[in-house]
């Protein structure tokens, strides 16, 4: 009996944690994928010279409410003929990758709900749901405008995925490891520490730093790569068919997108939570390098216009693949001088 | 190799220069003037719709109906009615009904009266859920502005007016003046 | 899915069967283009034949051209293309004046130059704003809309109204310019040109515009020639036809400006030549300002019942979208017998359907806009 309740015990912090961490994560994603709409839309009109947002609270700051509560009293239509299971589960497959990388990025230097090895691996594992997530809401909507999207969706997001793995292979290669907290502890140190500017180990890497980015932008259908949703026949694009929370949950799971990808891409290149001056490392600063990568993404959308859609998909293929080929020769080349 | 090498320099070197065009104007100020808490002042030409004007002498309206406005309106959205009221040598105008909602604020009417009895006011906050607000009598609406203007004469606090909807000519204020809504400033006398 | 039925096999050119869908871009379009319905058939991303559908927004201006007198049909004018107003009323008055023989004084011409080429920069910024909206940069168009409330504000001080002018009279205009626009005008010519450099900046040199419109929806001479288009589409594509030099009207013959014109025929010759027309018309400004005389703006002697000599009178003027002709058939009454209105928007839409065909949906779309319509001048 006492051994069994001591097993139970020392069992019990674990799940406990976990929960903490599941509510904490969910709440930091909500919270952000509400926000970061606000901060879009404020930072639209501050790039247009124009107010943005302000009736609804102080500066326009309960406006992802009144958009949230609206979005929710609306009434989520099927169309008939649509397959309605896939229509249904379509948003909250595209939702579920996100919040479940979410765990493995490392916040602050004990704030990581799992500390997996393979932690890496297991971010672009989910990854990969998200392209069958809008290819199944444009498919099973039965309207040519989402065919029509998601078949676009399906090309844009293969070939951007193979120059972001080259990347991301050359980065596993620089640390010599998967797992996401100990990539951040190897940048222990001030600023020239972080792997941005580890330049001897790899001479491309800001360019790789660069091509991350970009993929990054195309995988999360993004301006300037945001055929899908703003361009097809001016209609939505794969989402035209979703009402109400449908659509919002879509919206809301392409901030979440966004959110992954600038966190990991400030574990990878910029530190993580180390700090740039060398002292009181913490979650702080993770969360100021990730937000300044967030407003640099609003920034390029309020800027650019639409790449063509063959133009997207020559830039993938035939500059950002070779690139990111030639990075990884390039580094593991170096390696094999620096070692010898 | 060489020239699309320096094709990729030239396009990333135009994508930084829009990207710092755009943050320049980031923190510029804004220039939008927030309509309902701030108003623009309309210029002195602006054509709000048609008024009719008062003779100062007599304190009644020069118009006296010879229906020239409502001969060169386009939209046929003038009515004049006139009379020879008992003692008077000339008509005058008894109606002056104005269809605003055919009115396409051209100013033929205007242009056409030769005694200059019709001019253009300078109202824009026109908004209203009725149509009946829209087929304006101006007549009606020069003499209430004759009985309102009596009555204050009248009384010893007239520092004021009160903001009825026949109100005489009100200037919006300046965009550098933000005001409540529903304020209005003291009208200057005519 | 797409349903069997909506699904056609046809054969193609080469003998092969190929399906295609019909879609309705429209009449309800974002930005720009106004209520027009464009039929593609399309063969998966490719268009096979684009077939405009336009009426959507014919209102019978020339119909109540037969039931107005002159004065009266004016305000008409300025609805036709709302976006270049000042150069259709001054088509119109120019017709009338032509045919009374009415001497218009020289201030007037001046004044009229001034507005008119003011409007085609207002014209152009929003075409540019609302091109870039289409191919996706939210942006330029609130910096577009800015300068042109620069404009409008200038034009509002002298003529009262934004949009909608009908600022100029059958022998002159309908009243005098203050200092305050003459003034305004030189600052805004002075702030104007170095926002047309943040423009070159910002958009023409950017390398994403650059490959959404080089090379995309070629137009030929021949193509141009055998649809009547003119304006901009003609220019970019080689033949500099502008009817300020080829049939000068007005007091333009006096000013030193040159025709942009590009000889390679896309999307992108169309674009710049919108740029630099928007940097001729700057000059052209600045020189009406330096040599405006003083003087009446009225012509003497303007009958207050206007009857035109029966006989057929025509005028044409370069508006913003292209050559705009008022041909008044008159019988020798108040009211003419027929105003024909020649509007551009009309020959340049109608080779969107050769132009386009086989190209892709965004390219088709891109070619749409840099043809710069305006749906009430198609429909009138």
């Amino acid at each position: 009996m006492t051994s069994l309740s001591k097993t139970v015990s020392s069992l019990w912090p674990e799940p406990l944690r976990l929960v903490l961490f599941l509510v904490g994560i969910l709440s930091f994603v909500g919270l952000n994928a509400a926000y970061l709409v606000w901060v879009e839309r404020k930072g639209a009109g501050r790039f247009q010279r124009r107010p943005g947002p302000t009736e609804v609270g102080w500066a326009g700051l309960l406006q992802p409410i009144a958009d949230a509560v609206k979005l929710l009293s609306k009434q989520l239509i099927v169309p008939a003929g649509a397959d309605t299971t896939l229509f249904r589960v379509a948003p909250l497959l595209m939702m579920s990758p996100a919040l479940m990388s979410l765990a493995v990025i490392p916040f602050g230097p004990s704030l990581a709900a799992r500390n997996i090895n393979v932690g890496l691996l297991m971010i672009f594992a989910f990854g990969s749901i998200n392209v069958m997530a809008i290819m199944l809401g444009g498919w099973s909507s039965r309207n040519k405008y989402a065919i029509i999207s998601a078949a676009r969706v399906v090309s844009q997001n293969v070939a951007y995925e193979i120059p972001m793995l080259l990347v991301v292979i050359t980065m596993i290669m620089v640390t010599g490891t998967m797992n996401l907290n100990e990539i951040v502890l190897q940048q222990a140190g001030a600023f020239w520490h972080w792997n941005f500017f580890k330049v001897w180990v790899n001479p491309l890497m800001p360019v790789t730093f660069l091509i991350f980015y970009i993929c990054m932008l195309a995988e999360t259908n993004r301006a300037p790569f945001d055929m899908t949703e703003a361009e097809s026949e001016l209609v939505a694009g794969a989402y035209t068919e979703y009402a109400g929370m449908g659509f919002g949950v879509f919206f809301m799971a392409e901030y979440a997108n966004i959110l992954l990808g600038c966190a990991l891409a400030t574990v990878l290149f910029l530190g993580g939570w180390q700090s740039p001056i060398g002292i009181l490392p913490g979650v702080f600063w993770f969360l100021v390098k990730m937000y300044f990568l967030i407003f640099s993404v609003v920034w390029i959308r309020w800027t650019f216009p639409r790449t063509q859609f063959y133009g997207l998909l020559n830039l993938s293929w035939e500059i950002l693949i070779p690139v990111s080929l030639c990075t990884l020769i390039l580094s593991s080349a170096m390696m094999k001088l620096l070692h010898a | 190799m060489k020239n699309s090498l320096k094709e990729i320099a030239i396009g990333f070197n135009s994508l930084v220069t829009g990207m710092r065009i755009t943050i320049g104007q980031f923190f510029k100020p804004s220039v939008t003037v927030q309509y309902p808490h701030e108003s623009l002042k309309m210029p002195e030409r602006f054509r709000g719709h048609i008024e009719l004007v008062r003779d100062p002498a007599t304190g009644k309206a020069v118009c006296f109906a010879c229906k020239l406005c409502e001969r060169a309106c386009p939209s046929d959205c003038i009515t004049v009615e006139g009379a020879k009221l008992d003692g008077a040598k000339k008509r005058s105008v008894t109606q002056y009904i104005l269809d605003f909602t055919k009115c396409s604020l051209c100013g033929s009417c205007v242009e056409a009266c030769r005694d200059g009895a019709i001019r253009y006011s300078h109202e824009y906050n026109l908004a209203s859920t009725n149509k009946e607000d829209y087929i304006m009598d101006l007549f009606k609406r020069l003499e209430n502005e004759r009985l309102e203007a009596e009555r204050l004469e009248g009384s010893p606090k007239s520092e004021v007016q009160s903001p009825t909807a026949e109100a005489p000519r009100q200037e919006p204020k300046a965009a550098d003046e933000p005001s409540t809504p529903n304020s209005q400033p003291p009208t200057t006398p005519k | 899915m797409i349903v069997k039925e909506q699904v056609r096999t046809e054969m193609s050119a080469d003998g092969a069967p190929r399906e295609t869908f019909v879609i309705n871009i429209g009449p309800q379009h974002p930005a720009t283009h106004g209520v027009l319905r464009v039929k593609m058939t399309m063969d998966g991303e490719y268009v096979v034949r684009a077939e405009p559908v336009c009426g959507y927004i014919h209102r019978m201006q020339e119909k109540m051209g037969e039931n107005r007198t002159y004065a009266q049909f004016l305000p008409n004018t300025s609805r036709i293309d709302y976006l270049s107003a000042m150069t259709y009323t001054h088509a119109f008055v120019g017709a009338v004046e032509r045919a009374a023989k009415l001497q218009v004084p020289p201030r007037a011409e001046y004044i009229r130059v001034i507005t008119s080429e003011l409007n085609r920069i207002s014209s152009h910024l929003v075409w540019w704003g609302a091109f870039l909206l289409d191919l996706g940069g939210f942006t330029p168009l609130l910096y577009a809309f800015d300068d042109r409330e620069k404009i409008l504000d200038l034009l509002e001080g002298i003529t009262g109204s934004r949009l909608t002018y009908s600022y100029y009279r059958i022998g002159g205009l309908c009243n005098d310019v203050d200092d305050t626009f003459i003034k305004g005008t030189r600052a805004f010519v002075a702030q104007m040109r170095p926002r047309l450099k943040m423009y070159r900046g910002l958009v023409t040199d950017n390398i994403i515009l650059r490959k959404r419109l080089i090379d995309i929806g070629p137009i030929s001479k021949e193509m141009c020639r055998k649809y009547g288009a003119t304006g901009p589409v003609i220019r970019g594509s080689g033949i500099p036809y502008d009817v300020r030099r080829v049939e000068p009207y007005s007091v333009y013959p006096e000013f030193d400006f040159i025709i942009p014109t590009f000889q390679e025929g896309d999307s992108m010759s169309r674009y710049l030549v919108r740029m630099e027309e928007m940097a001729q018309s700057l000059r052209i400004i600045e020189q009406a300002l330096d040599k405006l005389p003083a003087g009446p703006v009225m012509a003497e002697k303007v009958p207050r019942v206007l009857k035109l000599p029966a006989g057929d009178y025509c005028y044409a003027v370069e508006a913003a979208r292209g050559r705009f002709a008022v041909r008044i058939v008159s019988d020798n009454k108040e009211i003419p017998y027929r105003v024909k209105l020649r509007t551009p928007s009309l020959s340049n839409l109608s080779l969107f359907e050769e132009a386009s065909a086989g190209m892709l949906l965004p390219d088709a779309l891109a070619l749409m806009g840099s043809l710069d319509l305006v749906i009430p001048d198609i429909d009138r």
